[in-house]
């Protein structure tokens, strides 16, 4: 470890004197408190100012694609909690569609209608997290703690429904895990309550704050074209300028019954995503309230027990349900042959999941379109000029999950 | 024993300053949980009160890991160096008037100095040199950038704090500390030097490195900074600088701004040295809520803040004060 800004005396007249400098390489991560875990960057800086930036991915990287083909497919699920750890659900949602489309069945209303409600929750629970994690990067430490207590009533509705916080693995492969109760319903309506004043609450303690506007407003700047080329979706594109959400414009899982904008934002700047990500927030509360009113009644998973079990006291006293159950928990489900792929929104971006089936029970090849992962490739882009404080600011925007990146 | 005197006083001052930043660092982790909907420390001693004393044995009994550096000598010397000076300091602050007790005359002051304010903005400048060296001699990318973030700092800020207070010595006509408070029996200068208390605040945040301007120790962006190569208690120095800076720069505040030990509202039952305790207590509060509060300025920001915003704004405040002072009022 040497110091890279060497000023070596030439002669000892001052006339004469010339500092040759250098550029100092410096590695940032992967053990660094803001780089959002196990994140490294590669640094060229020119005193402050970063001339290079260079993402090093894979220290957290588990064969997740490689070790899918080995389960049967419900027992992908838990494997998916574990990439993008803070929208489980979203994930979920992504893999079970992917292979509900090789199946060409539909859930039933109720059954749409929670996941879109589960998956908007986890799209507050993320944002929440990003917001916290991108306000404490550049210093507000509070924003942090604040959106951590409501993260933790978005995880109560997770626990209350399927018993876990995080890892929520609540879905399955033609219907849901369980049904959601009267008391889940409350959570929910008393949680969009809550939520509706805490955005503003958070939005009075950053938007029109001047430090925070001095800090964020023309950092990381991206044109939509750029964008475009290097294939950045989600938040990060939408505030760039593209006006492209596929829960609108590619619609799944009974989102097209739902009324909501897709804020756009045409700064590209850390600021303007700031603001896209806050908008997405609100919109969600909102489809959250449509969701949450409208709930329909009656089954919420496929009338197919070659597809999802057969309720318990089934199994108990029909023998054409106990053999249904037995086979499905041995081999699992069968999706005919063929290939598959389903793109979703999650809280990041497109997330796709590419699924080749064989027809057995275990995916013959699954491939995963990772948002932040392709999204990270522009951090070279949006740091270049800035300087290193501003590296965490762009970290922070991008919204890295490194357990997705890194698979 | 005239003697006497001048042994026990530095003696209790210098303990009380020690226990300065236990107090105040434990205060600032309750003040701030609240202010974040946490409970804070409540685990070591009646209400978590002795968190803080743990904290500081638990440095001690650290290893003391040292980096390979090729500047030993420095690396030693820079966390006295972040401290030392501010415990001098601390001697010429009047902490309240006279006591009478019985035939004898307390002074709650050690230095009655005629050039307090120099002497303190001299002294306290020095501990810029414990931080910068320390960024150096870590042998640390982190550090140095720490290091190098403190000189330019320093060098945006002094200027500012020092021409803040110009304008109360123009007021006061002395450079004595208990001459400037005393000049405030009647009105205090936060009224006739409102720009200037505002610089000051505002220097003096940056003086003691504290949020929003803690740059050479961002956390998120450098790890720890400056302090980034230390480890037990000579890493615990380097915070009981800064806590022992942030109330030392809220005493002056107090002196120059708020008049000192004079009591607000006539009441005079209360002892002079308390109301200049909640004086200074106001201001650290304010610190703790400017952390809780505000995000963290950039680098370039800050200088430029310095510059173009602080400075022109307390050369216009010392011009000001001299203008008005010369006009002949009826």
């Amino acid at each position: 470890m040497t110091t890279a800004t060497t000023a070596p005396i030439t002669t000892p007249s001052v006339e004469m004197r010339e500092f040759q400098t250098d550029v100092m390489r410096m590695n940032m991560g992967p053990q660094h408190p803001s780089t959002h875990g196990v994140l490294r960057i590669k640094l060229e800086l020119d005193g402050e100012k970063v001339l290079k930036a260079e993402p090093m991915i894979g220290y957290l990287h588990r064969g997740i694609e490689k070790l899918a083909e080995t389960k049967r497919y419900n027992q992908v699920i838990p494997l998916l909690d574990r990439m993008d750890y803070l929208a489980a659900m979203c994930f979920n949602l992504g893999f079970v569609l992917a292979v509900e489309k090789l199946f060409d069945v539909q859930l039933p209303p109720r059954g749409q209608y929670i996941r879109v409600i589960m998956c908007e929750i986890a799209r507050l629970a993320s944002h929440c997290i990003w917001l916290g994690a991108h306000a404490m990067d550049v210093g507000a430490i509070t924003v942090f703690l604040y959106t951590f207590r409501e993260r933790e009533l978005a995880y109560d509705i997770f626990e209350h429904i399927c018993g876990q916080r995080m890892t929520v693995s609540y879905m399955r492969v033609g219907g849901l895990m369980n049904d959601m109760d009267d008391e889940c319903v409350t959570m929910i309506k008393k949680y969009i309550e809550t939520m509706k004043q805490r955005i503003e609450e958070y939005n009075r303690l950053l938007t029109k704050n001047p430090i925070w506007m001095d800090r964020t407003i023309g950092i990381g700047h991206m044109t939509a074209q750029e964008c475009m080329d290097m294939n950045i979706t989600g938040p990060c594109a939408r505030g760039c300028g593209i006006d492209w959400d596929l829960r609108r414009d590619q619609p799944y899982s009974a989102y097209d019954q739902f009324e909501f904008e897709v804020p756009v934002y045409q700064a590209g700047d850390v600021y303007a995503r700031y603001l896209q990500r806050i908008d997405e927030m609100r919109q969600s509360v909102r489809i959250l309230e449509q969701a949450i009113n409208r709930l329909p009644d009656g089954p919420f998973n496929v009338d197919n027990f070659k597809i999802i079990l057969p309720p318990k006291e089934l199994v108990k006293r029909d023998m054409e349900a106990m053999i249904h159950h037995f086979k499905l928990t041995i081999d699992g489900c069968k999706p005919p042959k063929g290939e598959i792929y389903m793109p979703t929104e999650s809280p990041r971006g497109e997330l796709g999941f590419y699924i080749q089936s064989d027809g057995s029970g275990k995916p013959y090849r699954m491939k995963v379109r990772n948002p932040t992962m392709i999204n990270l490739q522009s951090l070279g882009r949006m740091c270049q000029g800035h300087f290193l404080a501003d590296v965490v600011a762009v970290i922070g925007t991008l919204d890295v999950v490194l357990g997705e990146v890194d698979k | 024993m005239p003697a006497l005197p001048a042994i026990v006083k530095p003696l209790i001052l210098m303990n009380l300053l020690l226990l300065v930043p236990l107090v105040l660092v434990y205060l600032e982790r309750k003040v701030i949980a609240r202010m974040q909907d946490r409970i804070g420390p409540n685990r070591v001693g009646p209400l978590g009160m002795l968190q803080t004393v743990a904290d500081a044995l638990k440095l001690f009994f650290k290893e003391d890991f040292q980096p390979k550096t090729p500047y030993k000598m420095v690396y030693w010397l820079a966390p006295a160096l972040a401290v030392v000076p501010l415990f001098v300091a601390a001697a010429a602050i009047p902490f309240g008037t006279l006591w009478h007790m019985g035939s004898f005359e307390i002074k709650p002051y050690i230095a009655d100095l005629n050039v307090g304010v120099l002497f303190i903005f001299a002294i306290t400048s020095i501990e810029v040199y414990g931080v910068t060296l320390a960024g150096w001699s870590g042998a640390s990318k982190y550090s140095l950038l720490g290091g190098l973030r403190t000189s330019a700092q320093m060098i945006s800020y002094e200027i500012a704090l020092g021409l803040s207070v110009v304008g109360v010595i123009i007021l006061s006509g002395s450079l004595r500390m208990l001459d400037i408070v005393a000049a405030q029996e009647h009105l205090w200068y936060v009224v006739l030097q409102p720009i200037g208390f505002v610089v000051y605040s505002i220097a003096a945040i940056a003086e003691t490195n504290r949020l929003p301007f803690d740059l050479p120790e961002a956390e998120t962006e450098l790890v720890a900074g400056f302090n980034t190569e230390y480890s037990s208690m000579k890493f615990g120095l380097f915070p009981m600088g800064e806590y022992v800076n942030m109330f030392l720069v809220s005493c002056l505040a107090t002196v120059f701004f708020l008049g000192g030990w004079h009591p607000l509202f006539g009441l005079t039952m209360i002892p002079g040295v308390l109301w200049f305790m909640l004086k200074v207590s106001f201001f650290i509060f304010m610190y703790y809520w400017l952390r809780a509060t505000l995000p963290r300025y950039r680098y370039d920001q800050l200088i430029r803040f310095g510059w173009l915003v602080l400075f022109p704004l307390a050369l216009f405040n010392v011009l000001w004060t001299a203008v008005m002072v010369n006009i002949p009022w009826s």
